[in-house]
């Protein structure tokens, strides 16, 4: 990020900026090349192998294997690319969500229609 | 010279994809969204458009970060849809209308917006999913499209005034371009979610429903913002109401609510619809 440029905080939330698209390269690209069925594929026959191909630094292999979107997110991931990686396991976004809140799929859909409800 | 005959802005959640395939429409977790669309049925049966200029954002089916336009226009005679990844079925491809392509991008470059052209083009669930709920069923599309593709994947993005300039320019270019075709623009995306971070399910209902306000009577009122205030206030996708308001800007001053909808949740998001007829 330019010094120029102040990074804005807002809470539990991460810009997808210059600095995080840097960092990220080598995860984003792997999980953009799971449009394709063959690609994904690939990956679920030798997850390590398919990472090593891509140059996922150890941070960024540690965090797919966990399946971690918190990790994945801090790694440098960008939460449409990750949402490629997160369709191999058959995971939507309300997946994820819950993940990232630390609540269970249901707890984090009831909080989105109380959300309606206010 | 064309007809601009209005706007249509909606929301392009996947979920609403898998609705369609299922054939969902009338669930009771869907139907409070697809109710927003009869309305609009009945008056493009009425307004008849022969194109559709379609502002969306690509989530990684045609662009990657290996290079990422900022605005892009379709200039090809075809657009597809593909396997993002996380299976929605892949729908018809739409016809794209080229001599309204490079009127767009001569237009526009010469009002110094710099673009990126695209002869091929990958539409993704942005672009399709308003399709499918604005022309239910369609094995052929009835109208022809030009996509417009603005970056909301990797910051910086375009600030919202910037945003509502270019859909000024397109609405001057669809009213200057020589031929008798009715045009209809389309915004899709929105309304405020989060997909990523522990802030992942934010929603901001009271600010949605002052923007869609705005857009009837003070539609440069959400410009005043910085794209860190509209993600803190709207989500992180929340931003993709830049997609309503390019739309917003091509309808010129004044417009006539033909129909709106707000409904929360659909999976993540606050999904809103709004169609304006141009007055």
């Amino acid at each position: 990020m330019n010094a120029s440029v102040r990074r804005r905080e807002i809470p539990g939330t991460t810009l997808f900026d210059g600095e995080q698209a840097r960092k990220g390269y080598a995860l984003n690209k792997m999980c953009f090349s799971f449009n394709d069925a063959a690609n994904r594929a690939a990956f679920q026959a030798d997850e390590a192998a398919y990472c090593a191909k891509f140059g996922l630094n150890e941070t960024q292999r540690a965090a797919v294997a966990a399946r971690n979107v918190l990790q994945l997110i801090a790694a440098g991931g960008n939460v449409y690319y990750l949402a490629k990686f997160a369709g191999i396991f058959g995971l939507d976004v309300q997946d994820l969500g819950a993940q990232q809140t630390g609540m269970t799929k249901d707890e984090f859909k009831a909080k989105l229609l109380a959300a309606g409800r206010n | 010279m064309a007809t601009l005959i209005g706007g249509i802005t909606t929301s392009h959640v996947p979920a609403i994809g898998r609705a369609i395939a299922r054939n969902l429409q009338g669930d009771a977790y869907f139907k409070p969204f697809f109710d927003g669309f009869p309305p609009i049925h009945d008056w493009l049966a009425t307004a008849k458009p022969d194109v559709a200029v379609v502002i969306y954002n690509d989530h990684g089916l045609n662009f990657f970060l290996d290079k990422m336009p900022t605005f892009a226009v379709g200039a090809a005679p075809e657009y597809r849809n593909a396997d993002e990844g996380w299976g929605i079925p892949v729908v018809p491809p739409f016809q794209g209308e080229q001599g309204l392509s490079w009127h767009l991008i001569d237009a526009l470059v010469g009002q110094d917006f710099d673009l990126t052209t695209c002869q091929e083009m990958l539409v993704d669930h942005a672009f399709t999913l308003p399709m499918a709920l604005l022309w239910p069923g369609s094995e052929a599309w009835p109208v022809k499209v030009v996509p417009v593709c603005i970056n909301t994947v990797q910051f910086p993005l375009p600030s919202a005034a910037r945003v509502y300039k270019l859909g000024e320019a397109i609405g001057r270019a669809i009213r200057s371009w020589e031929t008798d075709q009715r045009v209809v623009v389309i915004g899709t995306g929105g309304l405020s979610h989060q997909l990523d971070g522990e802030r992942a399910g934010f929603i901001n209902k009271d600010f949605d429903l002052k923007f869609m306000d705005s857009l009837i009577s003070d539609p440069t009122w959400a410009t005043k913002y910085s794209i860190p205030d509209l993600v803190e206030l709207t989500g992180t996708q929340g931003v993709e109401l830049l997609m309503w308001l390019a739309a917003r800007g091509a309808l010129g001053d004044k417009v006539r609510q033909v129909h709106r909808n707000y409904h929360i949740p659909i999976s993540n998001t606050a999904a809103g619809t709004l169609a304006l007829e141009c007055r």
